[in-house]
């Protein structure tokens, strides 16, 4: 007997007591709906101004001017290139943080007390704030006195310039984006390859499989669900980042890191065009949506089954 | 999968070292930088015996950095406080509401409950721009721009949704023939709740709440838009910091030493039950 059909059948005998026992989880989650509804608001508001001329330093030019905030967009090669920006963005960094995430779980597999002193020093990245860390790579980076640029020097690189350099920024970037959230899939990863059932590798180990064979054909079918759900998790975190390019670079050199929010943000602010701003978000968001309906999906799947209702 | 070859061991031995190294490296660098003078720091090659010293510490706990246009005043000290009220403020409001929700998602099959539930998830992926945007704009006819009110109320929607999923986990693990048998023995769902289902769930309360912390100290973008200097917590003030005090890289290196210590202290205290809310948040709801 469930707790719900405890309170209705200890209630029935009265009325009013019964619609308390059904009005109960509404009453329960009402408040933490409400909070969240006054900020669901302003999404309305938003996905309205995407459709409205309406700049903030020209108030009296608003109006509605339908869709063609967003069809101005297809003849604008500054929102390709945040289009190809943003893509490619995640693309990197969640390519990278996944073999390396994978690379190190695998590292530490055993649970030894050193793989587990290593794993708990692996949680500081992660728990440094990212604009924070932006500027400690700064620090690391400035062509006057940077560690990494002495050091890069001592390789016989001249002149490498990181963030502000066209041509290495995203590098630069992707690399502080590697150092925040790769421990994120890490310890995910390392959480999955813990919890696998033995017997397969037992049976594997005695009947003297090679290696690769129990890796690609054991282990990493074994780990897919876990995979899936940690890439999902930072293709939506990494399609929509800010903190770490605005701390970096702004955006620059130039437009050269132009992801999504950096733009609208400008756009905002420096532009003060909210209905571009607006219009550019609703896209993002649109991208986002999808793939997270593809990973609630997903990470329903694994909820059952972790239950056991699968 | 036994690496016992001596090739296989040195190779893991390597990588290991190597993992370590990369990601340990910038924040012991930036720590031994804040200890150091700035003609130290620009000294060429660098080196890792100096002599150390507090005058950074000393200059942002005063709030007087001296630079080559002058004594600044800068108050670093308020930006530190703001995230401690900021952070605590979220959390504890995000537990009143959240706790409660979560119970009535695990407990109650009720119409509506997982649209509920989802709406309230699926701000865990909306982009922060598109709501920070607008509010913005509502928050200057509100006059709650630039208040504490204002910033731990947007703080929820980080907040909240990790709090309500983590915990409806955990009410979900534990079996409510306990808190049937207890409401049997003559007792209200209220003190079922209280007495029963909430110390049982205490260890993911504690993760959700540890975790929410960390992540609204570690928040940017909320507070870069909606607070002016004087609301501001460590993320921006340090940005802001970085702009005004122009060369003083000893005082910046000591200002981020000042910002990551919390997270980082909190991190470590807690990391058995940062990595269970981590993986539990992720996987398993």
């Amino acid at each position: 007997m469930s707790m719900a059909q405890l309170v209705e059948t200890e209630a029935a005998p009265r009325r009013t007591k019964r619609w308390r026992g059904r009005l109960l989880p509404y009453l329960l989650s009402l408040p933490a709906l409400l909070v969240c509804i006054a900020i669901l608001v302003p999404f309305v508001t938003a996905a309205v101004y995407s459709l409205q001329r309406y700049r903030l330093n020209l108030p009296y030019l608003r109006g509605f001017i339908g869709v063609d905030n967003y069809i101005d967009f297809l003849s604008d090669p500054a929102f390709w290139n945040t289009l190809k920006i943003s893509l490619v963005y995640t693309a990197v960094t969640v390519i990278a943080e996944l073999l390396l995430g994978l690379g190190i779980a695998l590292l530490l597999r055993r649970p030894t007390r050193f793989h587990n002193a290593v794993s708990i020093m692996l949680l500081l990245p992660l728990m440094t704030a990212p604009a924070i860390a932006a500027l400690m790579w700064k620090l690391m980076t400035n062509p006057s006195f940077g560690i990494l640029s002495y050091l890069v020097g001592l390789l016989g690189v001249h002149d490498f310039k990181w963030a502000s350099d066209p041509s290495t920024a995203l590098f630069t970037v992707v690399l502080v984006d590697v150092w925040v959230y790769t421990p994120f899939i890490m310890i995910l990863l390392l959480a999955g390859l813990r919890s696998l059932p033995r017997q397969p590798f037992e049976a594997a180990a005695l009947d003297g499989v090679p290696a690769s064979f129990v890796f690609f054909r054991i282990t990493l079918p074994m780990l897919a669900p876990y995979i899936i759900t940690a890439s999902l998790f930072r293709l939506l975190d990494s399609i929509q980042q800010f903190d770490i390019v605005y701390a970096m670079t702004q955006g620059g050199p130039g437009d050269r890191l132009m992801v999504f929010q950096v733009q609208a943000y400008l756009e905002f602010f420096q532009y003060t065009n909210v209905g571009r701003s607006a219009a550019l978000l609703m896209i993002l968001w649109l991208i986002t949506n999808i793939l997270s309906n593809i990973f609630i999906k997903n990470w329903l799947r694994l909820r059952a089954r972790a239950h056991g209702h699968a | 999968m036994d690496h016992s070859s001596l090739a296989g061991r040195i190779f893991r031995g390597i990588a290991l070292a190597l993992v370590l190294v990369f990601f340990m490296f910038p924040i012991v660098w930036i720590l031994l930088m804040s200890f150091q003078t700035n003609e130290q720091i620009l000294r060429i090659p660098p080196r890792i015996l100096f002599e150390p010293t507090l005058a950074n510490y000393e200059a942002l706990i005063s709030g007087q950095l001296r630079t080559a246009a002058g004594n600044l005043q800068i108050e670093f000290m308020r930006n530190l406080m703001n995230s401690f009220v900021l952070s605590s403020a979220s959390v504890i409001l995000a537990l009143l509401l959240g706790v409660p929700a979560a119970y009535a998602f695990a407990r109650f099959k009720f119409r509506l409950g997982e649209t509920i539930a989802f709406t309230l998830l699926s701000f865990r992926f909306a982009p922060p721009l598109l709501v920070l945007l607008p509010l913005s704009l509502y928050y200057q006819q509100l006059g709650l721009n630039d208040t504490y009110f204002g910033i731990v109320w947007v703080y929820q929607l980080i907040a909240l949704p990790l709090i309500l999923w983590i915990v409806r986990g955990y009410f979900e693990d534990i079996s409510p023939d306990i808190e049937h048998a207890y409401r049997l023995a003559g007792h209200s769902w209220r003190e079922a709740f209280t007495r029963i289902a909430v110390p049982l769930a205490g260890p993911g309360i504690a993760a959700a709440g540890l975790l929410s912390f960390i992540f609204c100290w570690n928040n940017f973008v909320f507070a870069l838009i909606l607070a002016s200097a004087d609301k501001q917590p460590v993320t921006v003030g340090a940005l802001a910091f970085v702009t005004a005090s122009g060369i003083q890289y000893g005082q910046i290196a000591a200002a981020i030493v000042l910002s990551v210590t919390p997270t980082l202290l909190l991190a470590l205290y807690a990391q058995r039950y940062l990595v269970e809310g981590l993986s539990l948040g992720a996987v398993k709801g």
